[in-house]
Parts: C-alpha cells; sequence; structure tokens
C-alpha cells in the first residue's frame, strides 16, 4: 500500500491532502495520505508533497525538525511554488544562506514576477491537459538542465518541470481544480 | 468553488500563509530578525499594539518610507494596517505595493459606520473579528482572510480565546438554524451563511491575534483550530525577541507535540508584560471597535 506525506510544518497542506486523495480515488489506487513533521514519519513514505508557503520558513524547520536529509531522500518529491523552491539546485533572491533540497537542476528567482500585485491567473496548456495556473508570489524558473522535461510553460518559460522522480510547480495545482499534477504525482510514487 | 479569479488570489496568499506566525515590526532590522526566525510575514508598524496603548492619541497608518524601508529589507511578504473605514490609507498602500492590508482596530476608527469596501482593491485585505457574525460581515466586504480580534497589546490571551470559542460556537449554532434568518439578522447575504454551514468553519483562512505572547499561547491557538498566528508585541516586548520569535514558529509548526514545546518554550527570559482586561478603563478596549 502506497503512503504519501505532506509535509506539514506550514504552509497549503489541507488542500493538498484533499487533492491527493481525490487523485488517489481517480486512479482507483489503495494507500494513505498523511502530514508529516517528524523523522519516523518521513522515514516511511514513498512520497512527499512539499507545499507553497514561505520557502523560508519551511527550509528552516526542515533543518530544525531534524528532517532535512530524510526529505531528501524521499523517493519521489512534488514541490509546489515554495516547494519548487526547495527541490531547486540554485535560487537567487532568497535569503543570504538560505538552504534548498538542491534535488532538480533549476535555476530559480524567488517571487521572480515580483509581490501580491504581480499575482495572476492564467489558463495553461500542459503535457497533462489544461489547467488554471494560478501563481502567488510566484518564483521564476530562469534555467533548466537538458536532463529535464518540460511539462508546463508560461510565455515561453518553464512553470512544471519533471526530473526523474521529482516534480515541480511555480503555481499551484492544489488550488486549480484538477487534479491532474497530484495523478501524474502518484504515478511516480512506487 | 467557483470565485472570482482575483479572490482566489488574494484568499489563496492567505492559504500560503496557513501554520505559520506573523510578526510586528517597526524596523528593518527586526524585519530581517523575524524573516530570519521564520516568520511567514511581517506586520510594518510605527509602533507595536503595546505602544499604541501606552501612548494614547489617535493611530494612524504608518509613513510610507517605514513600511517601504520594512518592504526593502526582507523577501517575505509584507502587511500594514489601514484605520477601519479609511479607504484613502489603503489606496495608499496599495500603491505601495504591499502584500496584505490589515484593516484594523489597533489604530483609530476613521469612519464610525463603514468598513472598506475592500472588493475595490487588487491587495487582498485581513480584518478582526469577535465572532461569526462580525467575521461574515468582513468577507461579505472583500476580506480574504479573518483574524480574531483578541485585545492587542496586552500580552493576555483570553480575549483571542474567547473569540476564537465565539467563532466556533457561531458555526456550531448555524447547523440548527434558518440560513435566512441567520443572514438577515447578520446583516449578510443568505449565499455566504450557507458557505460556513455547508463547510462547518469560515470560508477563508482565520488566524488567531491579539495577546499572544509565548510559544504556549500559539500552540492553544492553533489546537483550538487557528490556521495560523499573528503576534504583536509579544516578540519585540520580550526581553529575547530572537530567541522568542524562533520558539513561536517552532511552537506553531509542532502545535501538538508537547515534548516540542517543552523544548521550545525554555529559557526563552521574560515574555512580554502581560496586562488584566478589567484593568483596561471602559472604552479603551481595542475590541470593541467596528462591529
Amino acid at each position: 500500500m502506497m503512503k504519501v506525506g505532506v509535509l506539514a510544518l506550514q504552509g497549503a497542506v489541507s488542500e493538498h491532502i484533499e487533492y491527493l486523495k481525490k487523485a488517489m480515488e481517480k486512479l482507483g489506487l489503495e494507500g494513505e495520505i498523511l502530514e508529516v513533521r517528524r523523522r519516523g514519519e518521513v522515514r516511511e513514505l514513498d512520497g512527499i508533497v512539499l507545499p507553497g508557503g514561505e520557502s523560508t520558513a519551511l527550509s528552516l524547520l526542515l533543518r530544525k525538525n531534524g528532517i532535512f536529509e530524510d526529505v531528501r531522500g524521499v523517493g519521489a518529491i512534488m514541490g509546489t511554488c515554495a516547494g519548487a523552491v526547495l527541490l531547486s539546485k540554485n535560487i537567487s533572491g532568497g535569503v543570504a544562506g538560505q538552504e534548498t533540497l538542491g534535488l532538480m537542476d533549476i535555476g530559480l528567482v524567488r517571487n521572480g514576477y515580483g509581490g501580491q500585485l504581480e499575482s495572476f491567473c492564467a489558463p495553461l496548456e500542459t503535457s497533462l491537459g489544461a489547467i488554471e495556473g494560478i501563481f502567488i508570489r510566484a518564483p521564476v524558473i530562469e534555467s533548466v538542465s537538458g536532463g529535464l522535461t518540460v511539462l508546463a510553460e508560461h510565455l515561453g518559460m518553464p512553470v512544471g518541470v519533471q526530473q526523474g522522480n521529482y516534480l515541480a510547480t511555480t503555481f499551484h495545482p492544489e488550488l486549480s481544480g484538477s487534479t491532474a499534477f497530484h495523478e501524474h504525482f502518484l504515478k511516480l510514487n512506487k | 468553488m467557483g470565485m472570482e479569479p482575483e479572490f482566489k488570489l488574494k484568499s489563496g496568499l492567505a492559504r500560503m500563509l496557513k501554520g505559520g506566525v506573523i510578526m510586528d515590526v517597526v524596523s528593518p532590522d527586526q524585519a530581517r530578525i523575524a524573516e530570519k526566525a521564520g516568520a511567514v510575514a511581517v506586520m510594518a508598524l510605527e509602533r507595536v499594539p503595546a505602544d499604541i496603548r501606552s501612548s494614547g492619541g489617535v493611530a494612524r497608518m504608518s509613513d510610507p518610507e517605514t513600511i517601504k524601508g520594512i518592504m526593502d529589507a526582507v523577501s517575505i511578504p509584507v502587511m500594514a494596517k489601514v484605520r477601519i473605514g479609511h479607504f484613502a490609507e489603503a489606496q495608499i498602500l496599495e500603491a505601495l505595493g504591499v502584500d496584505y492590508i490589515d484593516e484594523s482596530e489597533v489604530l483609530t476608527p476613521a469612519d464610525p459606520e463603514f468598513h472598506v469596501d475592500k472588493r475595490e482593491f487588487r491587495i487582498p485585505f485581513v480584518c478582526g473579528a469577535r465572532n461569526l457574525g462580525e467575521a461574515l460581515r468582513r468577507i461579505n466586504e472583500g476580506a480574504a482572510m479573518i483574524r480574531t480580534k483578541g485585545e492587542a497589546g496586552t500580552g493576555n490571551i483570553v480575549e483571542a480565546v474567547r473569540h476564537i470559542r465565539e467563532i466556533k460556537k457561531g458555526i456550531e449554532e448555524l447547523v440548527k438554524m434558518d440560513t435566512r434568518e441567520y443572514a438577515e439578522e447578520a446583516g449578510v447575504p443568505e449565499e455566504l451563511v450557507a458557505e460556513a454551514r455547508a463547510a462547518g468553519r469560515l470560508p477563508v483562512v482565520n488566524f488567531a491575534a491579539g495577546g499572544i505572547a509565548t510559544p504556549a499561547d500559539a500552540s492553544l491557538c492553533m489546537q483550538m483550530g487557528c490556521d495560523g498566528v499573528f503576534v504583536g508585541s509579544g516578540i519585540f516586548k520580550s526581553s529575547a525577541p530572537e530567541k522568542m520569535a524562533g520558539a513561536i514558529v517552532e511552537a506553531v509548526a509542532n502545535y501538538r507535540d508537547a515534548g516540542k514545546l517543552a523544548s521550545v518554550s525554555s529559557g526563552l527570559g521574560r515574555a512580554m508584560e502581560g496586562l488584566e482586561i478589567s484593568d483596561i478603563p471602559e472604552g479603551q478596549r481595542l475590541s470593541e471597535r467596528g462591529v
């Protein structure tokens, strides 16, 4: 039976839990969706979602709760917005010394569009189908290496990318009304 | 969910703040301390509520220069306060490009009757509420996030707890009531009442505020069902602000973990000095403003 966690230290946790449950039902999968905060909880997981929130707070709390390396070791990871920041190898616009898990070959700018006045909704045509792209103080993916698959673009810039079993979106599929990205992520869980 | 795209962005930002701590700061240095301690946002002010309370007089929107300095200092969202009903102050904050506006009873109300029509703005608003009726009226005016009023600047959690309970009780009572009757009584559309009843909670994110002074206070509010906390005077009026800030952040993230709470609560120095609510003279309770 599949065990999928949502990192519950801060951010839009309940939204991801709801979407993962729906996605699991749609795919006819058996499994558990759990809020995770502690080491023992993370170690049991097949996959983990890093939700939107504030990446500075999240990366600090990953360290304080002693689960930074454990989360890094989870087999499949989906990061949305702040979660995408955490997955990236290179970030700018952050706080000096802000740590990331650094699992995806992405160069990313935090709050790349600007503050809340620059937040926007835009319809996206993705390789997983049409989805409403909700961008909230979103980061901008400036560069991706050759090994990555771009799943979604907006104005010629990648906004959804995959590298192996890691999935990053700068928008919020958990607010979109569509479970397509959550279904795709569940398929990456072994 | 059928909500307008703009409201999705407004209420969506509040969703991203859940499980987090929003801290009052009066300078770029304090803002950097808050960010480093793990705050999810800062509230840019000239004076924290405890100082507003003790100095008296009319409390207004902060100097835009103060707010701008704080915006330039941090990468996390910056909120700022306007007086109840003062839409011109709100227009100024929108022009500055703050991330959230708090239409706050901590400042001296500008309009004795009306709140700001928040739907007119692209910047989202958070508003205080003592009970379900107040919360629904603010949401109907366009607020995308609610916080309890509590009693700001007292370091006394009792009013915040009262308001959390009142809102919960209101929602429980809704189930037994005719939604139309309740809507008429509260002065809001029936549709909004029905939405709260169906969800069994407020239709927007709800934070605790007003009197939180320790990690235990923050945990209490979270365990009672709040989505996150505002800490006003509680951090920079304590004897070791950096430690207190970090401890409250950890307490909110691990609010049900008593062992963790015990360890983060240890050796924090003095919390802010508290104020007994009954010692506040009649007419000086901030939570009575803007119903």
